[in-house]
């Protein structure tokens, strides 16, 4: 090997990216060598993503610099950092359905028969299609409706967009999490045939043993800095995860610790086809159920099932000892079960009303009579809900659009403290906001305990998991795979369990080989 | 971004005001008195080049003019807000008229008057149940009952008017109440009417709601079917309104009336500041848009400006509004 290919082909230097009332990344350095599979570990919201998307220019960075072969680049669009040779496969795939897999692969590039009257070559549209996809080993027919295709061959078809495009760096973010084992092990293959061109493999996955498997080097991101860059063949797994989670929080989480009380709520045997396997659980009052799982180990279609946003199959809920029959969330909130979904933009908030509008809008019965709202009464009540949980805004008119992501959290969670609501189902209740307003809401989560209010808590933060749950069911592929008391919980066993095995055994073995 | 930049955005995330020169221009609210202004200044305007604009008859006329529109931009509101759109409104006009002429004939005055309005609020119940149960998109469920409701009239009627109707029919479109036409003073406390339903009911602010995020609303426990049923039925009920008072105007059941009355009705609610994409507006913004579509076309008619040329005035004046209120919302 010349000097020259043992150079990095990508330097990122001292990137600094802030979101409103967030600072995700903290001065990172990456480098990408020429031929190598580069791992990128860290907890959810550690700034992985961010990291990528800044290199494929979908974020500009706030500062830092990037280098290609040694030059400094400025990448502004994705399509800067395309011509530069890096081509980013995200989890959600860019492909326009309803085209066929040689019309995507070439889409914005098609070859055309006429250039001034931009009339399409479809002949050599196919012929050019078929020839990147044969020189990969890519068995997908050009023809094929992508629509038509499974998802491992819809995510071929985007590595054949990539390169066609000459990438030199693929950036995955974790392209396994919807395959099957057999057709990972065919995208393995294709990795190490990337590496023997030359092209290098930036990789994103929470699945350890794989970055084993085909990682050369890892750098572990924590609350969007380094923690440091390894070579994965000399470090141990559990060296990874204890890189990964690496702080003493115990204390960051004010737990108070509650009798838990009588069930509840009770789960049993819940099915949705293709999504839930029979999800059976119990939850007292007083008591904190965290819900610990990977991305995609369907622990908020459990939530959406239970609130009655989705439907499902077949399987019994109970509440406080009766039968509920539960198929809208206007029930779920008759029975006293309220829901903070995952996703506070898509789901939480109704971005264009009013802080006020926004915090009563579930418990507006309260304030009508006669048909007619009592507004003075509306707003009083809104008022006093804003006060308890510390909503920051210069007014209560103030549309929610405005104000920071814990803010909007907060309004969120107030709207249902006006209500009958017991059973509370937090789906990643800290998401995306700063330390202290996580803090108040883990606070607002023993209120509400101690008042007898029971909360299923689902979490990726294990930190939080661990710090504030009473007991612990660990979710994979739809399945409880276990269940921990508080006690009994650490990381390195929850993490075992929510990879697919069912206790710690699976990370030792790891280790040992 | 710069610095500065970042520490302002978290400013305002955090719900600090920013006290300066710009602060202050944007604590005016401007979509409450945009619009008011320009009407303003299109009123002194049309008054200074003709005094008759300012006239008794004239201003009772405008009001006349209005009523109709007036009635159909109420209906739009409710289906903008909520994040759809009625096309059907102006062919429902048609067929509003037509069955209200017959049945009138058939039934006397109130027949006649109930059976129209019914038509309307039966034909909005079916958008509706397109839209809500469905899941049609709103444009192409209203679009197909826009094509629908007109055949239907003219089915009905033969593509003939439908004459012969009551003497005492004709003070609903004609009629004056003091100095007021009443149309007008049905178009007012219809206004009035709707603008307590979405300020101070449930439905108007779960209306307000499924605009902003129909997700959130659902998760938020709004029953989101059955509120936009609703939404379409108050749309088809006002079109029956207009249909009965346009009718009454026209003396005679009109199988042809209300072509292109549906867009007039977007363009109120927009030029008022209301959203196509839901969630923002009201009936005060939609009245400000339908007074200035009504002076600006008697304005206009009364300085001798052709009605071609109107046509274009109108249409600047769409883009200018909503281009006004989108900077705006980019400044925010």
């Amino acid at each position: 090997m010349s000097l020259e290919e043992v150079r990095p082909f990508v330097e990122m230097r001292r990137i600094v990216k802030h979101f409103p009332g967030v600072l995700a990344l903290k001065g990172v350095d990456l480098d990408v060598r020429p031929a190598e599979v580069h791992v990128l570990l860290g907890e959810n919201g550690a700034g992985k993503s961010t990291l990528i998307k800044v290199l494929s220019g979908v974020y500009p960075a706030d500062s830092g610099e990037i280098c290609f072969e040694g030059k400094p680049v400025h990448i502004r669009s994705p399509h800067d950092s395309q011509k530069l040779g890096v081509s980013t496969i995200y989890q959600e795939f860019n492909l326009v359905p309803e085209m066929s897999v040689a019309e995507n692969i070439f889409l914005g590039r098609e070859p055309l028969l006429n250039r001034q009257l931009g009339i399409l070559d479809r002949k050599g549209l196919l012929v050019q299609a078929r020839e990147v996809l044969s020189k990969f080993d890519i068995h997908v027919p050009p023809e094929t409706v992508v629509k038509r295709l499974g998802v491992a061959e819809q995510q071929m078809v985007e590595i054949a967009k990539a390169l066609s495009l000459n990438a030199k760096v693929i950036v995955m973010d974790e392209p396994t999490a919807v395959l099957t084992s057999r057709e990972i092990d065919h995208l393995f293959k294709m990795i190490q045939d990337f590496k023997q061109r030359g092209i290098s493999i930036v990789y994103i996955s929470h699945r350890l043993e794989e970055v084993k498997r085909i990682g050369d080097r890892a750098t572990v991101l924590r609350d969007g800095n380094v923690v440091g860059t390894v070579q994965v063949a000399n470090t141990p797994i559990d060296e990874l995860i204890r890189m990964m989670v690496g702080r003493d929080l115990k204390d960051k989480f004010p737990k108070s610790r509650v009798e838990p009380g009588e069930e509840i709520l009770r789960v049993e045997n819940l099915r949705r086809k293709g999504v839930l396997h029979g999800v059976s659980f119990h939850l007292r009052r007083g008591e904190i159920l965290g819900v610990a799982g990977l991305v995609g180990s369907k622990r908020t279609e459990m939530a959406r099932a239970i609130f009655g946003a989705d439907k499902f199959d077949s399987g019994e809920i109970t509440v406080r000892g009766k039968r509920a029959e539960i198929k809208s969330p206007s029930q779920a909130i008759r029975a006293g079960v309220a829901l903070v979904p995952e996703d506070r933009k898509r789901h939480g908030i109704l971005p264009s009303m009013s802080v006020k509008h926004n915090v009563t809008l579930s418990m507006l019965k309260r304030f009508a009579r006669v048909g007619f709202l009592n507004l003075a009464k509306e707003k009083e009540a809104a008022q006093g809900h804003a006060d308890s949980l510390r909503i920051a805004t210069p007014n209560l008119d103030r549309w929610v659009m405005f104000l920071s992501g814990g803010n909007q959290q907060k309004a969120v969670i107030a709207k249902w403290l006006g209500t009958e609501a017991d059973i509370f189902l937090f789906d990643e209740p800290t998401r995306g906001i700063d330390v202290g307003a996580k803090v108040e809401v883990y606070q607002l989560m023993g209120e509400l305990v101690k008042r007898g209010a029971a909360i299923l808590m689902i979490s990726s933060e294990l930190p939080e998991i661990l710090g504030m749950s009473d007991r612990v069911i660990v979710m994979h592929e739809g399945r409880i795979a276990g269940e921990f008391t508080r006690e009994e919980a650490t990381q390195e066993k929850i993490l075992g369990c929510a990879l697919g095995g069912t206790s710690a055994q699976q990370i030792d073995l790891g280790v040992k080989a | 971004m710069s610095e500065v930049g970042l520490k302002e955005i978290e400013k305002k995330a955090s719900g600090e005001s920013v006290p300066s020169k710009a602060g202050f221009l944007r604590r005016i609210p401007w979509s409450s008195i945009g619009m008011p202004a320009v009407l303003v200044i299109l009123c002194v305007s049309f008054g200074t080049i003709n005094p008759n604009f300012w006239s008794v008859m004239n201003v009772t006329n405008v009001s006349r003019q209005i009523s109709i529109l007036a009635l159909i931009s109420i209906g739009q509101t409710f289906a903008i807000l909520s994040a759809g759109i009625d096309l059907s409104v102006g062919s429902l006009l048609a067929l509003v008229s037509v069955v209200c002429a017959q049945q009138m004939l058939n039934f006397g005055l109130w027949g006649g008057i109930a059976a129209g309005i019914l038509v309307g609020a039966f034909a909005g119940l079916i958008n509706g149940l397109l839209i809500a149960k469905a899941k049609l998109p709103a444009f192409i469920a209203t679009l197909a009952m826009l094509i629908t409701a007109r055949g239907v009239a003219l089915t009905l009627s033969g593509g003939l008017p439908i004459v012969g109707l009551p003497h005492e029919f004709l003070f609903l479109g004609g009629g004056k109440i003091g100095p007021i036409p009443v149309p007008a003073v049905i178009a007012a406390v219809a206004l009035f009417i709707a603008h307590l339903i979405l300020k101070r009911t449930r439905f108007g602010r779960y209306v307000y709601a499924m605009g902003s995020n129909e997700e959130a609303a659902m998760l938020s426990g709004i029953n989101v079917v059955r509120n936009k049923i609703m939404v379409y039925v108050v749309s088809g009920t006002c079109a029956g309104i207009a249909g009965v008072v346009l009718t009454s105007r026209v003396i005679s059941g009109q199988p042809t009336l209300g072509e292109v009355q549906e867009l007039y009705a977007i363009a109120a609610v927009v030029i008022g500041g209301g959203k196509i994409t839901g969630g923002v507006g009201g009936i005060w913004q939609t009245l400000m848009g339908v007074i200035i579509l009504g002076v600006l076309a008697n304005g206009l008619n009364l300085i001798e400006v052709s009605s071609y040329v109107q046509n274009i005035v109108i249409g600047v004046i769409i883009i200018f509004a909503v281009y006004i209120d989108l900077a705006r919302e980019r400044r925010r």
